[in-house]
């Protein structure tokens, strides 16, 4: 037979053993086996050049799989058996756990359908095994996840329907229509989207700060996830920065549509993370750091150094940014006032912070916290104190885009709202920001699409007219038990009982319990 | 007599999530459920996918099947990603004692010069066919719903992947590494008369859309025929003539085929039994696929087993169908 002399090398061994498997179609045409590879406008002129951004053959991908998973199963079993939500930091941590199955871990499916989906929408057959890999992760932190939690589901509420209410719940709607909006993009921008975006540039954003809050909060269950999860997420992350370079240096025609896409979602992911820096700063009783704290090491230092070493392929950082920036100071106590007013119809509990942790808010917020948001927040528990708990009955203005009520203020006056509106085909649309509002404006014949929750409740399509119903009948959200404030809650009465004490000395104890 | 721990039990205020205890009963549920059930989103989509906008994203739509409730098939192995890479992390390991094996005492390179060439020609191009299957299966992970059937197809693509790599390594193992036999076979799968019918069904099923006609053409009636005749009969076929050392080799695709045939099976059971128009459309793409299946495999049959072990497997896919109360031309020998 034929004698090559030459041993392959790992990567043109790799190769062989992927792309090598692909030819080149006679008997159907490229185009209408790969139907959906231009309509973008994106030009690759040479799939070829694709730089496989990890060598992992599916023996071994088997081999440490079924590793990792065996070890985070045994410690999932140790878990359950030994009660550990008894030894968690307070049980007001458990509404961040409630946060991510019903806002993040839905979108851990919703990425194993959109990385599946793209794994055969690709000509190039290394970018498609990339991103089948990461589909079938995506699958895996979908199911392990609901594993995590599912001893938790147990003992607490709040965490009983999460994919039912990811559909359905207002708040929901901005993690969802983040990921419907990817999902219906093609997969160019799916892959700028989540592979780059979200999974590169603010994956320590978003992930980790749920993960690290855990590690400080005593759950071991899904810390451990988080560690298990750790070498998958460290190959999406070199997965979404081969995209982005392979993008731009196939055709300088790529650059502008890569910088829309990556303004774009800069900001949707940035309005998104809205919701992670309140975990962050009011839910977690141990702090781990702030949000300003975190987005000033991840965003602008890291981020920074990105975007720099993206300046020779002709992109600059995302548009907006400055005002992201800015908002590292606002976002947080922003978003955790809405919540709070909200708690009637949320599946999870808010309550005002105790006096030591508005003093951390203070000195981690020295400019902003306390001129513009203790004053609010003491007056809150003081009406709070009085029998007056504040609950807001008239439901808010979103975002057409980000589905955020409208609540951010401007850069420059921190007491005034941000709202911009247009009028699009004879009707008005209504936006928190520039940021927002521009994406508008580039796809209007998308947004207008949007599914927006207060909308569709005054409508009369959420099963009901009055808020309860809405909450009850089409959230299942269990009212009295899953929502309003945490303190008095069933939760908080079953976590004073596993810690031997009574439930009558109401706020005293949640401050020692906090400890 | 019995040792006991004390422990601290809690009474839990519910034994399982929402969606599963509407299915089954507020009951302690299996790890398979909560890893299978109702995860994925069902309704108010925002946007209408750019690439489809006749449907919306999880579209039910996307098949002409009807199922009243999609979560009616399940999979008798019970495998969500912990125990399906568990599952294969145990066969991988016995083909790498295999593969070890062969490679070390120089097995493959042993065979007679002759073999060694049908190997390549005949065995080693379906790799090709199984990168097809990748891609099939990986598009339909995507356009399904319910989990239980989209996570069987997405490991089925990634078990496609694995296999077209275990082939590639035979032939990695006849030219000690240096890709010369990977080109060689290749050459063979573009412009050998052999392998064109199969590269052109290949091809043809590259750009089908309906999911569900997808899987049965891939899942069922390709591989219903292509893995008995290549891995039990070519295999015989093959130690005949003193290359039994090559089964070793292909022991992971033969396990493979029985566990797919449990799912394969169970997926076509419910279909077919849901209405009479399912199991009419089921019937009219096997009318449509299946000969042209058994007619893709007929050059491979003819050059090896001989065209009786083809049809001998093709009068058993016929059985297999007509369990489910669907005919496929079963005795054309």
């Amino acid at each position: 037979m034929v004698v090559k002399n030459k041993k392959l090398n790992l990567k043109d061994k790799y190769q062989y053993l992927t792309r090598d498997m692909a030819w080149e179609p006679t008997y159907q045409k490229k185009k209408d086996i790969f139907p959906d590879e231009d309509f973008e406008g994106i030009k690759i002129t040479d799939w070829s050049q694709w730089e496989d951004p990890f060598r992992l053959t599916m023996d071994a991908y088997w081999k440490y799989q079924a590793e990792k998973e065996k070890k985070l199963y045994a410690i999932f079993d140790a878990f359950a058996q030994n009660n550990g939500h008894q030894n968690i930091s307070d049980a007001r941590y458990v509404n961040a756990l409630k946060l991510f199955l019903s806002g993040v871990s839905p979108l851990e499916h919703a990425a194993f359908q959109g990385y599946a989906k793209v794994g055969r929408q690709f000509s190039g057959a290394g970018a498609r095994v990339a991103c089948q890999m990461q589909a079938i992760d995506e699958l895996r932190h979908s199911q392990t996840q609901q594993h995590a939690m599912s001893h938790y589901n147990k003992h607490f509420n709040g965490l009983h329907d999460a994919a039912h209410m990811h559909d359905r719940v207002w708040f929901l709607s901005v993690p969802k229509s983040f990921f419907d909006d990817a999902r219906s993009a093609g997969p160019f921008e799916f892959l700028t989207a989540i592979s780059f975006s979200f999974e590169y540039v603010l994956t320590n954003l978003l992930f980790v700060p749920f993960m690290s809050g855990a590690a400080y909060n005593g759950d071991m269950a899904t810390v451990t996830f988080g560690f298990s999860a750790q070498s998958d997420e460290a190959r999406h992350m070199t997965l979404g920065l081969e995209v982005i370079k392979f993008i731009l240096e196939q055709h300088e025609d790529n650059v502008p549509i890569v910088q829309r896409w990556i303004d774009k979602w800069f900001w949707r992911g940035f309005r998104l993370l809205s919701l992670v820096g309140m975990m962050m700063d009011y839910m977690l009783p141990n702090k781990v750091m702030s949000w300003a704290e975190a987005w000033e090491v991840y965003y602008e230092q890291n981020g920074g150094a990105l975007f720099k070493d993206l300046e020779r392929y002709g992109i600059r950082p995302p548009k907006y940014q400055d005002i992201a920036n800015d908002a590292k100071h606002h976002v947080s106590h922003q978003a955790w006032s809405t919540f709070y007013q909200y708690s009637q119809a949320t599946n999870f509990h808010t309550w005002m912070p105790e006096k030591e942790e508005m003093d951390w808010l203070s000195e981690k917020y020295p400019d902003t916290f306390d001129k513009y948001y203790r004053p609010r927040f003491e007056h809150w528990a003081k009406e709070h104190a009085e029998g007056r708990r504040f609950y807001n009955n008239t439901l808010p203005q979103l975002c057409q885009v980000c589905q955020i009520p409208t609540i951010f203020t401007e850069k420059e006056d921190p007491t005034a709202l941000s709202h911009r509106q247009i009028v699009h085909e004879g009707e008005r649309y209504h936006f928190c920001s520039d940021g927002c509002c521009d994406i508008f404006k580039h796809e209007p014949e998308k947004y207008v699409q949007a599914w927006l929750p207060v909308h569709q409740i005054y409508q009369g399509n959420c099963e009901g007219g009055d808020v309860e119903t809405v909450v009850s009948k089409y959230y299942h959200i269990n009212i009295g038990e899953d929502n309003f404030e945490y303190i008095g809650s069933p939760d908080h009465k079953r976590w004073l009982s596993i810690k031997g004490k009574s439930s009558d000395t109401k706020a005293d104890s949640a401050k020692q319990d906090a400890a | 007599m019995s040792i006991e721990i004390k422990t601290n039990s809690v009474e839990p205020i519910r034994q399982t999530y929402g969606h599963i205890a509407r299915r089954f009963g507020d009951k302690p549920a299996s790890r398979y459920q909560e890893a299978s059930y109702d995860l994925e989103a069902k309704t108010n989509f925002h946007y209408r996918p750019l690439w489809d906008s006749k449907h919306t994203l999880n579209d039910p739509m996307r098949t002409a099947i009807r199922m009243e409730d999609w979560y009616a098939i399940t999979d008798p192995r019970q495998f969500y990603y912990g125990a399906y890479v568990g599952n294969r992390a145990k066969m991988q390991e016995a083909a790498e004692t295999s593969f070890g094996f062969c490679e070390k005492r120089n097995l493959l390179t042993r065979l007679p010069e002759t073999t060694q060439k049908q190997i390549l020609r005949l065995l080693v191009p379906l790799r090709h066919v199984e990168l097809g299957a990748n891609m099939n299966n990986s598009k339909i992970a995507g356009d399904v719903n319910a989990t239980t059937v989209s996570q069987m197809h997405i490991y089925t693509a990634m078990d496609r992947l694995g296999i077209g790599q275990y082939l590639s390594r035979i032939a990695l193992m006849l030219d000690g590494s240096t890709g010369a036999a990977l080109d060689e076979s290749k050459g063979y799968w573009m412009d050998d008369e052999l392998w064109q019918p199969m590269r052109k069904l290949v091809e043809d099923t590259l750009v089908v859309d309906d999911w569900f006609e997808l899987t049965l053409v891939q899942n069922v009636l390709m591989d219903g025929l292509l893995f008995p005749l290549v891995y039990e009969k070519m295999d015989q076929w093959l130690g005949d003539q003193d290359a039994e050392d090559v089964s070793m080799l292909t022991e992971f695709m033969r396990d493979w085929y029985k566990e797919s045939l449990r799912w394969t099976n169970a997926m076509i059971k419910v279909v077919a039994a849901e209405s009479d128009a399912n199991r009419e459309q089921l019937q009219a793409w096997i009318d449509q696929w299946e000969p042209r299946a058994y007619n893709a495999l007929k050059p491979l049959a003819e050059a090896s087993t001989g065209i009786e072990a083809l049809d001998e497997i093709r009068a058993q896919l016929s059985i297999r169908l007509k369990k489910f109360q669907l005919q496929s031309q079963g005795v054309s020998a």
